[in-house]
């Protein structure tokens, strides 16, 4: 067991920046008062809520009104699915979503489904991205939402979000005010433009842990007129959204934003180049590995690789021994035994995903650290061959792919 | 020194890591591993491989026979798959091969629950990985018995249809049980059996509580 964490698990979450934490502080013990009363504890709580509004809101480049906390991303999804959804039933009851979303998308479609609602999932192609032909076909006057993440959570890959925005306003011009355009920029706000007019989106989901900021904060961008239901009810707090500010939380996330905003570039560049190593560094030391998303257009921070013959899973332990924290796709790590969905819609057949690793960087990550993956993972992958009866073949994975034999003789069947 | 923070905790033990300390042992050194596929097929006496690798198990067993006591005297395997799936089939290799091997009959019978008894428990998810290792070894004693013209001794691991409407088998109940399902609510969620035919639902409920007490004990 090693001493020190390598860590490359940044799409997971991130570490609280201490800068972040250190202005948290104070909110969790003197200045504990509730932003809702209007005694002088009351309202230092409120101001610096309204400060942290203002941080955001300046990088998204809209009004303070049109952003609300959340208690992270999911519940932005939820409630901009849902509530869009529920407050313009009578205008349509489509929802177009991609093959690639959050679960915090797919749940609540699922859930909408039920409801009577029509979603429709746009495949993606064998690098990740969004079919923009079949989009544009799935459009109708009967569409009311769509909703696409800016870069997956698996492999990063960037969505076309720009040109989505701009066939959604061309069907607009003859149409009215729908379809909606929703995405979910959690995973992108470190290193991308997040501008909401930029982007051309009515809704935007973002989420604090993913940029240094505390977990159980998040936040959505609504845009001014947007018809919107809540999903939580009580108090009315935020008006939207009920529920007594988490003022220490939203004091993190604010400043977690500012500070996202600093060293843009040359931190992109700095981590890319990171990344870019590690790539190179594997697929010369490991033979018979198989990338996962787009090659070139993704986020700066993301690798995602299938190495075959052995399982995520195990592979995963084997480098926490070494220290080393990364995520896989594989079904023996995931809680119902279904293997990653999001690199099944690449196309890629079950053997490569049970193999699937994701290491994502983020801004502690240093050279050394590459350089100790590539040290040691070549050894780790020798080790877990040794162990498995497979010799799989990169090519023709079609043919290799014949579910049998499985507990009881039978293809598996995920319960969703 | 720090552990890692995974956040599963073993309800077995309490500890941090998902697996008790000797799935975690034959995880990080598998015992009787096979090491190089031999190039002469005679090598071994017997071979099984069951599962596939686009459900992500894979074993395969390798067997040396005491003709004469009727005993496996070397076990060896490979395993592609979780942790789980790795100790179990290593404990497996330990438990047919210790105290100069065991009866053929003897290991016919071993159960997954008695290889995860020996591995001091497995997290309720990943039961379903260990259950693969005494497929795999019967596979390979089958075998054996054909080599050695043992007809009458081969178990054939038929399947009957339960649900003629839907085409549910006893196979399709079992590994239901094997993936958590306890309840016939459930069973027919995840197999649709007797959702035509309810007739056949007395018979699902039967097997769902042979197969619940076959692998979970009688207390399940």
């Amino acid at each position: 067991m090693s001493d020190k964490q390598y860590y490359f698990d940044y799409a997971a979450t991130t570490p609280l920046d201490k800068r972040v934490f250190s202005k948290m502080k104070s909110y969790f013990t003197e200045n504990f008062g509730n932003p809702s009363n209007l005694y002088e504890a009351g309202r230092k709580a409120k101001s610096a809520v309204s400060e942290a509004i203002l941080k955001i809101t300046k990088v998204l480049v809209c009004r303070p009104d049109e952003f609300i906390f959340t208690s992270g991303a999911t519940e932005a999804d939820n409630l901009a699915i849902a509530g869009v959804a529920r407050a313009n039933k009578e205008f349509g009851n489509k929802i177009i979503i991609s093959a690639v979303e959050h679960k915090g998308i797919m749940s609540v479609c699922a859930a909408l489904a039920k409801e009577g609602f029509e979603i429709v999932k746009i495949p993606v192609n064998k690098f990740g991205m969004v079919d923009l032909k079949k989009l544009k076909k799935e459009i109708n006057v009967k569409t009311i939402l769509i909703s696409i993440t800016y870069a997956d959570s698996e492999t990063g890959t960037i969505q076309p979000i720009k040109k989505i925005s701009s066939l959604i306003k061309k069907f607009r011009k003859n149409k009215g005010t729908f379809p909606y355009f929703h995405i979910d920029v959690s995973q992108a706000v470190s290193y991308f433009d997040i501008n909401v007019k930029n982007l051309g989106v009515d809704l935007m989901t973002l989420s604090a842990h993913k940029i240094y900021g505390p977990k159980g904060i998040g936040g959505l961008y609504i845009k001014k007129g947007i018809k919107i239901k809540p999903i939580i009810f009580g108090g009315g707090q935020q008006s939207l959204r009920s529920g007594t500010q988490n003022v220490p939380a939203i004091v993190g996330f604010g400043e977690a934003m500012a500070l996202a905003q600093e060293n843009k570039k040359p931190e992109f560049n700095r981590i890319k180049k990171l990344r870019d190593k590690l790539e190179k560094g594997i697929f010369k030391t490991i033979p018979k590995i198989v990338l996962n998303g787009h090659p070139k257009n993704h986020l700066p921070n993301f690798l995602n690789i299938s190495i075959l013959d052995i399982e995520g899973e195990a592979l995963l332990l084997y480098l926490d021994e070494k220290g080393i924290a990364v995520g896989t796709g594989s079904a023996c790590n995931s809680e119902n035994l279904e293997p990653s969905y999001i690199i099944s819609a690449l196309g890629r057949p079950y053997e490569h995903i049970h193999g699937s690793m994701r290491f994502t960087l983020g801004k502690y990550t240093k050279d050394v650290d590459i350089n100790y993956v590539l040290k040691n993972l070549p050894q780790m992958v020798k080790k877990l061959r040794q162990i498995s009866p497979l010799n799989l073949k990169i090519k023709n994975p079609k043919k290799i792919s014949q579910p049998k034999a499985f507990v009881g003789g039978k293809t598996p069947r995920f319960v969703k | 020194m720090k552990k890692t923070n995974l956040d599963v905790v073993n309800k077995f033990t309490g500890g941090n890591w998902a697996y008790t300390k000797e799935v975690k042992e034959h995880f990080f050194n598998p015992r009787n591993l096979l090491w190089e596929i031999p190039q002469n097929k005679f090598e071994f006496d017997a071979e099984g491989i069951v599962g596939s690798p686009a459900c992500g198990d894979v074993m395969r067993v390798w067997l040396k026979v005491d003709q004469k006591k009727d005993k496996i005297i070397e076990f060896k395997w490979r395993t592609f798959g979780c942790a789980s799936a790795i100790a179990a089939t290593s404990m497996l290799s330990v438990m047919t091969t210790e105290k100069g091997g065991m009866k053929i009959d003897k290991a016919l019978k071993i159960k997954p629950q008695d290889i995860m008894k020996r591995l001091g428990g497995l997290p309720d998810r990943k039961i379903h990985c260990s259950v693969l290792g005494d497929k795999a070894l019967r596979a390979a004693i089958n075998d054996w018995f054909k080599k050695t013209a043992q007809y009458e001794r081969i178990i054939v691991e038929s399947s009957r249809v339960i649900d003629q409407n839907t085409k549910v088998t006893e196979a399709d109940i079992e590994s239901a049980v094997i993936e958590g399902v306890k309840t016939i609510e459930d069973l027919q969620k995840r197999t649709k059996v007797g959702i035509g035919n309810p007739a056949c639902l007395d018979e699902a409920e039967q097997l769902l509580r042979f197969y619940r007490e076959k692998y979970f004990g009688k207390d399940a």
